[in-house]
C-alpha cells in the first residue's frame, strides 16, 4: 500500500470512528444540534468516499472531479449574487473558463493555467459586457463576476495542479499525496478551530463577520494544525521539518482567512449558507470557502521548494 | 398512448431533461415530501421559464410520468407539426384555450372540461396561473380558471409549487441555457371545499407569494429593470 493509500484508510477509520461518536451522541442527547451533527458525518461520508475515489482513480478522474466541484461552486456563487440580465452570456464565458483551465492543467501546461483565468479572463470578460452594452451598474457586474472565478476556478484550479505535479527529487511522493495533505489539513483546521472555540470560548476575534469565531479557537486551530502537519508531511510529502512547519502554519492562517472572507461575502449578501447541497453543511462553497484561500498558497509554497519556479 | 411512446418519453427524461435539470441546472427542494405521488392533485406554480414544465415534471419517479399531465396554451404548443407532437407526445401536454370564446366570453366552463377528466382519470395536473411567463422572476396576476377548476374539483388537493430562478437560467425569449441553482418550494395543499372560488385563486397567490417572501437570497433590488 502507497502511502496516500494508508492515509486514506486512516481518513475511513477516522470517519467511523466520528460517525460512532456522533451515534451515541445523538442516542444520549438527542435535539436539534445532535441531529444537525448527524446530518454532518452523512455528508462527510459522501465527501470523503467520492474524494478518495478522485484522488486514487488517476489524473483524469481527479482533474475531472476538482473540474465538477468548481462548477457546483461557481454556480451556487452565481446563483446568489444579483447578475444583471445582460450578463447571461458573460456568465457563460465565466463557466467556459472551467473546462479550459482544466484543460491546460490536464497537459500540464504551468504558463497557461496561470494565466488564463486571471489574465486572458479578467481582460476578455469585459469585451463581452461591452458587446452586450449594458453600462449601468458595469464595474459591479464585472468584479462580482470576476471574484467568483477567481476564487471558484483559479483558485480551486491548483488543487487539480497539484495532481500534476511531477515527483519531488525522485522520492516515491507527488500529486496525489500533496492534494490530501492540502485537503485534509485545510478541512481538519476547520474542525478544529470551530472545536477549540466550542470548548475554550472568550474572546471574539471577528466579532461583525463571525461572531462565533474567538482567538482561542484561532490559535487552538493554528496549533493543532501545525502539529498534524508536522506529523503526516513525512508520509505524504517530502518537506524537512521547518518545511512541514512552516506548511501547517500558511494552511491554519490562509484557512481561517478564506473562512471569514466568505462569511463577510455571504453577510453581504443576507444569505446562512451559498446552497443547501450538503445537509448539515450548506452549500459546496460554504465547505471550499477555506480552501480557496489554502489552495493557492500551499500550491506555490511547494513549487518553490521543489526549485521548479 | 402506445408502448413505444411511452418508452421514448422515459428516455426523454432519464437521458436529456434529467441531466439538464439535476446536474447542469442543479434544485433546490425544500418539502419534497410534501409532492402528491398519486392522483388526483394538481400542481399549481408560478411560471417564469418553459424549464419549470419539465422541472415540475422531474420531480416524479419516471413510472409516473405518464399521469402528469402539464396544461399548456394550445395556440402556441399545438403550432407547427414537430412542436405539436413533442408537446402532446413527448411532454404530454393538455392544450387549452386561452382566450375566452369572442361571442360567449364565459365559456370557460367548457375550456376546463379537459381538466376535470384528466383529474377525474386519476392523474396529477399541472398548472401555471398567470396563463404566461410574463417577465422574468415576476409573480404576475393570476386567472381565475384555477378558482373555477377547484370550485369543480373541490376534493382535489390542489398543491401550490414556488418556483425560482429558472427565469434566470432560461427566460422567455432566449434559447440559450446558463447554469443557476433553482429553488422548488412545496406548499401545503388546499382543497376548493374550503374557499369560494376567487377567494381561493387569492388563497394559491398567497401560499406562492409567502414562499418567495421567505427565500432569503431574494431581495428587493434598486435597479428593478436592470437584475432579474
Amino acid at each position: 500500500m502507497t502511502a496516500v493509500q494508508m492515509t486514506v484508510a486512516g481518513l475511513f477509520v477516522f470517519l467511523i470512528l466520528a460517525s460512532l461518536i456522533v451515534a451515541i451522541l445523538s442516542r444520549t442527547r438527542p435535539g436539534k444540534s445532535s441531529r444537525e451533527l448527524v446530518l454532518r458525518i452523512r455528508s462527510w461520508w459522501v465527501i470523503i468516499v467520492l474524494f478518495s475515489i478522485a484522488l486514487l482513480g488517476g489524473r483524469r478522474l481527479g482533474i475531472g472531479f476538482l473540474a465538477f466541484v468548481s462548477f457546483l461552486a461557481l454556480k451556487e456563487f452565481f446563483s446568489m449574487i444579483p447578475t444583471r440580465r445582460a450578463d447571461r452570456r458573460v456568465l457563460l464565458w465565466a463557466y467556459l473558463s472551467i473546462p479550459i483551465q482544466s484543460f491546460f492543467i490536464y497537459i500540464e501546461w504551468y504558463g497557461m493555467f496561470i494565466t488564463v483565468v486571471p489574465i486572458y479572463m479578467f481582460l476578455g470578460l469585459p469585451m463581452k459586457m461591452i458587446q452586450v452594452g449594458e453600462t449601468r451598474q458595469f464595474l459591479k457586474s464585472l468584479s462580482t463576476v470576476h471574484w467568483g472565478m477567481m476564487t471558484c476556478v483559479f483558485s480551486l484550479g491548483h488543487v487539480a495542479f497539484l495532481l500534476v505535479m511531477p515527483s519531488e527529487k525522485g522520492l516515491d511522493v507527488s500529486g496525489p499525496g500533496l492534494v490530501l495533505f492540502l485537503v485534509a489539513l485545510t478541512q481538519l483546521n476547520d474542525v478544529a478551530q470551530f472545536c477549540w472555540g466550542k470548548m475554550i470560548g472568550g474572546a471574539r476575534i471577528t466579532p461583525e463577520v463571525s461572531p462565533n469565531k474567538t482567538w482561542a479557537g484561532f490559535i487552538g486551530g493554528v496549533v493543532t494544525t501545525t502539529l498534524l502537519s508536522v506529523l503526516i508531511a513525512p508520509f505524504l510529502t517530502a518537506f524537512t521539518f521547518p518545511h512541514s512547519l512552516y506548511a501547517g502554519l500558511l494552511i491554519s492562517i490562509c484557512g481561517f482567512i478564506g473562512d471569514v472572507t466568505m462569511s463577510a461575502v455571504k453577510r453581504d449578501l443576507g444569505v446562512k449558507d451559498f446552497g443547501n447541497i450538503l445537509p448539515g453543511h450548506g452549500g459546496i462553497l460554504d465547505r471550499i470557502d477555506s480552501l480557496c484561500y489554502t489552495a493557492p498558497v500551499f500550491f506555490h509554497f511547494t513549487r518553490y521548494l521543489s526549485g521548479t519556479q | 398512448m402506445n408502448v413505444l411512446n411511452h418508452i421514448l418519453k422515459v428516455l426523454f427524461f432519464l437521458l436529456v431533461i434529467r441531466p439538464i435539470v439535476l446536474i447542469y441546472i442543479g434544485l433546490n427542494v425544500r418539502f419534497g415530501d410534501r409532492l402528491p405521488l398519486k392522483g388526483p392533485a394538481l400542481l399549481v406554480a408560478n411560471h417564469n421559464s418553459h424549464l419549470d414544465t419539465v422541472v415540475l415534471m422531474s420531480l416524479f419517479p419516471l413510472g409516473m410520468l405518464n399521469r402528469v399531465r402539464p396544461v399548456a396554451a394550445a395556440d402556441y404548443f399545438l403550432k407547427g407539426r414537430f412542436r405539436s407532437w413533442f408537446a402532446t407526445r413527448i411532454i404530454g401536454i393538455i392544450p387549452i384555450q386561452r382566450k375566452a370564446g369572442q361571442d360567449n366570453p364565459d365559456d370557460s366552463s367548457d375550456k376546463l372540461q379537459p381538466l376535470v377528466d384528466a383529474l377525474e382519470a386519476n392523474n396529477i395536473v399541472i398548472f401555471f396561473p398567470e396563463g404566461t411567463r410574463g417577465e422574468p422572476e415576476k409573480l404576475g396576476r393570476f386567472k381565475k380558471g384555477i378558482g373555477l377548476l377547484a370550485e369543480r374539483c373541490p376534493n382535489v388537493p390542489v398543491v401550490p409549487v414556488y418556483l425560482n430562478g429558472l427565469g434566470k437560467a432560461l427566460p422567455r425569449g432566449e434559447s440559450l441555457l446558463i447554469p443557476f441553482f433553482c429553488d422548488v418550494f412545496i406548499a401545503e395543499p388546499v382543497y376548493g371545499r374550503d374557499f369560494q372560488s376567487r377567494a381561493f385563486v387569492g388563497e394559491v397567490k398567497t401560499r406562492i407569494s409567502a414562499m418567495a417572501q421567505a427565500n432569503p437570497h431574494l431581495q428587493e433590488r434598486e435597479d428593478d429593470d436592470l437584475y432579474f
